[in-house]
């Protein structure tokens, strides 16, 4: 029965363990996982950090980062045992029948080579075809992924084009050899979401024209529900649950795979908004030292005292920009910052203590927001008494008080340094950080966007709760609109510098929409196998509509 | 292409500045001597007209900015004076000496970059095997030794135990290249064996950093060889570090060579530079001090430029 | 302790580094002591081979050889190591402030520097010493200074990769003065690559001060030192006799183990990778 299964399969891994070498020890990070692939079928690997699941996609490839090893299991690829492979009967597999698309195309491009160079390279040192065939495969590929200028794109180096075309350009390499299994590793994840649709669409197009088999490796439940077949959810180096895509999305059955799916659905009501505003900001514009382009284009609005107002963009539209202007980071060139009817200095230099106390900021980064070589107890003491002057025996017992309302239990986490802390927890510890200084307003910079889903659902909470306990205001960027929804009461939105829509939550998220906030939500990937192809079959349809007025 | 462009002739630019500068800085520093130039070089016993007479033929009696554009006029047509010591010009007695300084030099570049940048590549591409153990403790070890020690322990083996070379690299412009080479091998040998080690981990160092890129792993699973991945993928873009360490060794041999011109006896500048400072003749030291200064400036701003070209992000601007 | 635990791991290059360090310490200490005889005291006829009387023989004076190599320990050792400690904390703290303050300020220091760095050292030192003449104070000041840059050069280059950290803003928006974003938020996460560079530099200061003084204008004597032993008993080469090469073999050795424990140190610092 089971030889059976292995021989209709393209790719069987059977109990494979991979142990890292951690301080000097080996240790196991991943016990002992099946999976089985059969031709043309596209499998979703979805798990959070840790999981695994990166390590798994390279191990299919008979490959594993220095300090990691395959331990043990069998890994049977068209019936040859990779594991048992030579390094130089590896080579000749790799990039020929098994390819890999990386997370960040931009890294993975060699800088000093052109793209058809580094597309050629593949078929013609495997010598399956010759360099002028390659050449005209690629931009037939070019030109089937619908990127710009097929003829002529292959001929930039990777630094000339933006990265959505990078992934583009990366999709189309691995398909050189016309391999039969593709490993995808998160190839959106570093993408916005409108730039996310066009490589999503792109490797759906790649997968089914060639009848490739690949394995879709993300933490994005929404987006595997387009691309796979079937999805294996994994844990900490375990398989939880294997089941078909429509089967997972709407039966789950393990109780881990519950909770994934339980943090999409995580929203509030929004308040009704105050007119007591804590800050404005009026028409600022600004440019960094030495470049003459704005990147604030005019910025106005409010935010409504002791709520939160949430503002919303892709890469580059100046959100994180503007909260540098109101933290007095950057000068802007025009335009004033208000705080409590007071025009602040835009220089932060120039800006008085109580002013500098009443705004504070939270980092998308923890590990760089902390001082790794401070202990907790400085990281939070320091504005107690920077600020108040509270020092000695007063500081001890005001900081544990601040870590038992962070849910840190102050006897293990007093002493600590950064380092021995998880994630969410450094997080924590920023914010404990901006209480200690008693703000008024705390900026959120993407502070949840590096942790996992339910890491970042305790955050939010959090902030939620200290927000009715002390009536904070927060200015909450972020890109993820699943996360607007979870805490905002206003919303901004802003697009290449400029604020062009603004609204309460509710509004926001019906219609009539913006233009532009349409755009985006709409390309907010939603947990429905069918959501990419209906929504690209309805921007086709608007596309042919436009044209057919246009005539 | 403007850019490129943009970036070389502002090098120039500051290239010029700083050579200028030092000129100042080399100038002045003169100037600082204590006392009297013109006393202390006739001594106490001269009278004051002769000092007086003698101020004016150096031109002390002007002010130092005049003096210094007139040395700099000078020093640009190839006049840099005469020496305090013997009176004699200059430029005649540091011509030869250049030639022969710069003759060492380049001998020992012309062995020490093929042997450093194949080793450096090798060492990277067999890493954490025993040849590149054993290369980094030879190579720590001979950068960590005084190049007198290195240049004696050649002379020890090669002429007093085993006669086969010459302890004395005294050569003449009537000599024949052979003879030359021959003779001014022990030093050149010196010279390599002190810059091939900081070459060569420069070169691992440089490689070794590309190799943890991304696009290497990515090369990894297109199926790439190693040696492919060291030559095609990592090289190309270590390529900037690795000119940069080149050039610094190339200045550094050309000042480098002052301890092992004194050893071997050659008739370089250097050796010229170390007599003429335990002589005080100034006006010497000033000038091959410039000369040195011109040529590690220069050298640099060479790995600068290079540096540039080699990189595709400034070659092929958006 | 903890430092002993971290030894016995420590591969055994590093290992022969800290006996070696330690053995020369000892020395520069104890040198009094241990020195069979004074380091000016003319005592025989030049000269003298090994044996007898003179452990390692006579120099070119005719004093104890082994006396003046055990003094000389500490007149070389001891000069670099101020030199260093010197350029160390004026290089160091003037790159921290630079990295820091950013703008104007860096500019004007890092455009100095460049300056003072495009001539070579060693014949800036030689211009120099010609005018301020070779004193033992000048000699330290002056190399303190050329060696300073090269410091401020990497301090002001690790200081920087820390300066961007969201910590340092943090501490700039808190509205922390430069002393405190000095000592508390960049100094404590630069230490380990200054400390392997302490090494380093010394280790050029020692060669570069030995270099001088065996070219005859360095450490002047009678005081013993290990470059003008070299110098001075150099004839004796050309007959087969490799006394002149011990002084040269005691800089080279310490040099070689300051490089071993660096390597180690840097080593472990880079996360134990290739």
């Amino acid at each position: 029965m089971k030889d059976s299964v292995t021989a209709e399969n393209l790719l069987s891994m059977r109990g494979v363990k991979i142990s890292a070498e951690i301080d000097g020890n080996w240790q196991d990070i991943v016990h002992g996982v099946d999976i089985d692939l059969k031709p043309g079928e596209v499998l979703g690997l979805i798990g959070e950090s840790g999981a695994g699941k990166s390590t798994l996609g390279l191990a299919a490839m008979g490959y594993s980062r220095s300090g990691c090893k395959i331990s043990e299991g069998a890994i049977t690829f068209k019936g040859q045992r990779l594991d048992q492979m030579s390094e130089k009967q590896l080579q000749r597999l790799r990039g020929s029948k098994i390819a890999y698309v990386a997370q960040s195309a931009a890294a993975s491009f060699n800088p000093a080579h052109k793209l058809i160079d580094q597309y050629c390279e593949t078929p013609v040192q495997h010598n399956i075809a010759s360099r002028e065939h390659s050449e005209l495969e690629a931009i037939a590929l070019y030109r089937q992924l619908q990127l710009p200028n097929p003829e002529s794109i292959g001929f930039r180096y990777p630094h000339q084009i933006s990265g959505g075309q990078l992934q583009r350009a990366m999709t189309a390499m691995a398909m050189a050899c016309k391999p039969d299994l593709i490993i995808f590793d998160e190839p959106t994840t570093a993408l916005d979401v409108t730039t996310q649709i066009e490589v999503l669409s792109a490797i759906k197009e790649i997968v089914s024209t060639y009848n490739t088999a690949a394995i879709y490796i993300t933490h994005d439940l929404a987006v595997v529900a387009q691309m796979a077949d079937r999805i294996q959810v994994l844990k900490q180096g375990n398989t939880m649950e294997i089941a078909s895509t429509e089967k997972m999305l709407s039966d789950p059955q393990h109780d881990y795979t519950k909770t994934l799916w339980a943090v999409r659905e995580m929203s509030r009501t929004a308040k009704v908004l105050s007119d007591d505003y804590v800050v404005e900001v009026k028409n600022i514009t600004a440019t960094y030292p030495g470049n003459d382009l704005p990147v604030l284009k005019d910025v106005s609005f409010k935010v409504p005292r002791g709520q939160t107002t949430a503002v919303v963009g892709e890469s580059g539209s100046g959100k994180s920009t503007t909260a540098r202007v109101i933290m007095g980071l950057l000068q802007a060139q025009q335009g004033s910052v208000i705080f409590n009817q007071k025009t602040l200095h835009k220089n932060y230099r120039k800006r008085s203590k109580t002013e500098l106390r009443n705004i504070q900021m939270i980092y998308q980064m923890a590990d760089t927001a902390l001082n790794p070589k401070q202990p907790i107890y400085e990281i939070i003491g320091r504005p107690l008494a920077f600020y108040q002057g509270i020092k000695g025996e007063e500081n001890k017992r005001r900081v544990r008080e601040l870590l038992t309302l962070i849910d840190l239990d102050p006897d293990i986490y007093y002493s600590r340094l950064p380092g021995e802390l998880s994630g969410g927890q450094k997080q924590r510890v920023s914010i404990a950080r901006a209480l200690a200084a008693e703000a008024e307003l705390i900026i959120c910079d993407e502070v949840t966007s590096a942790l996992d889903q339910v890491v970042a659902e305790g955050i939010l909470k959090l902030l939620d709760r200290l927000q009715q306990e002390y009536n904070l205001s927060y200015l909450f960027i972020t890109h993820d609109l699943a996360t607007v929804r979870a805490i905002a009461d206003q919303v901004i939105v802003m697009y290449q510098g400029k604020v062009v829509d603004q609204a309460p939550t509710e509004a926001l998220f019906k219609p009539p929409y913006h233009p532009y906030t349409e755009k985006l939500l709409s390309s907010v990937p939603q947990m429905d196998s069918h959501w990419l192809d209906n929504l690209l079959l309805a921007r086709a349809n608007k596309e042919n509509e436009k044209a057919n007025e246009h005539n | 292409m403007y850019l490129l462009l943009r970036m070389t002739a502002e090098r120039l630019f500051f290239g010029l500045i700083t050579l200028l500068i030092v000129s100042i800085i080399i100038f002045s520093a003169v100037e600082l001597l204590p006392g009297d130039l013109a006393q202390e070089i006739l001594g106490q016993s001269a009278t004051p007209e002769a000092v007086a007479a003698f101020r004016r033929e150096l031109g002390l009696d002007q002010a130092p900015w005049i003096r210094y554009l007139d040395w700099l006029a000078a020093i640009s047509s190839g006049d840099f004076g005469r020496s305090l010591a013997n009176g004699r010009e200059i430029s005649e007695l540091m011509s030869s000496r250049l030639g022969n300084t710069l003759f060492l030099a380049s001998y020992a570049a012309l062995i020490a970059i093929p042997v450093s940048l194949i080793l450096g590549i090798l060492a990277a591409l067999y890493r954490n095997s025993w040849f590149d153990r054993l290369t980094n403790l030879v190579t720590l070890s001979s950068i960590s030794f005084p190049e007198f020690f290195i240049a004696y322990i050649l002379i020890l083996f090669f002429s007093v135990k085993m006669a086969l070379l010459p302890s004395l690299a005294n050569i003449s412009p009537e000599m024949g290249l052979g003879d030359k080479l021959l003779r001014t091998l022990l030093p050149a040998l010196t010279l390599t064996l002190v810059v091939v080690a900081h070459m060569m981990r420069m070169t691992r160092a440089a490689i070794i950093n590309v190799l943890s890129s991304s696009y290497i792993e990515m090369a990894k699973l297109k199926g790439m060889s190693p040696l492919r991945i060291v030559v095609c993928h990592a090289l190309p873009n270590a390529l900037a570090p690795i000119i940069n360490v080149i050039a610094l060794n190339l200045a550094y041999l050309v000042v480098g060579v002052v301890v092992v011109e004194v050893v071997f006896v050659y008739p370089g500048l250097g050796q010229l530079l170390v007599d003429s400072v335990s002589k005080r003749d100034v006006t010497v030291v000033q000038a091959a001090s410039l000369i040195f200064a011109g040529t590690f400036i220069l050298l640099n701003l060479l790995a600068d430029l290079m540096s540039i070209v080699t990189n595709p992000r400034l070659f092929n601007p958006r | 302790m903890k430092f002993l635990s971290l030894l016995k791991q420590a591969p055994l290059s590093a290992q022969f580094g800290v006996l070696v360090i330690t053995l020369y310490l000892i020395v520069v200490i104890f040198a009094p002591v241990l020195a069979p005889y004074g380091e000016r005291e003319v005592l025989d006829s030049e000269y003298l081979p090994w044996g007898g009387e003179y452990l390692l023989g006579t120099d070119n004076l005719g004093r104890d050889m082994l006396s003046r190599l055990i003094y000389g320990a500490r007149n070389t050792v001891g000069i670099a190591l101020v030199t260093t400690i010197i350029a160390f904390v004026g290089g160091g703290l003037l790159g921290l402030v630079a990295a820091i303050m950013g703008g104007w300020v860096d500019q004007l220091l890092s455009r100095a520097i460049d300056v003072v760095m495009a001539i070579p050292a060693l014949i800036f030192a030689l211009l120099i010493l010609t005018i301020v003449g070779t004193s033992t104070t000048s000699l330290i000041f002056v190399i303190a200074v050329l060696d300073s840059t090269r410091v401020f050069r990497l301090a002001r280059s690790v200081a920087q990769t820390v300066v961007v950290m969201d910590y340092v803003e943090a501490a700039k928006a808190r509205g922390e003065g430069l002393w405190w974003i000095i000592r508390k938020e960049v100094l404590p996460n630069v230490s380990a690559p200054l400390i392997a560079e302490f090494g380093l530099r010394f280790c050029f200061v020692f060669l570069f001060i030995s270099a001088l003084s065996f070219l005859g204008l360095g450490i002047q004597p009678p005081s013993a030192d290990w470059g003008s032993m070299v110098r001075d008993n150099a004839t004796l080469i050309t007959f087969g006799d490799v006394t002149p090469l011990i002084p040269a073999a005691a800089i080279a050795l310490l040099t070689v183990a300051i490089n071993f424990v660096v390597d180690w140190a840097l080593h472990r610092s880079s996360g134990l990778k290739d």
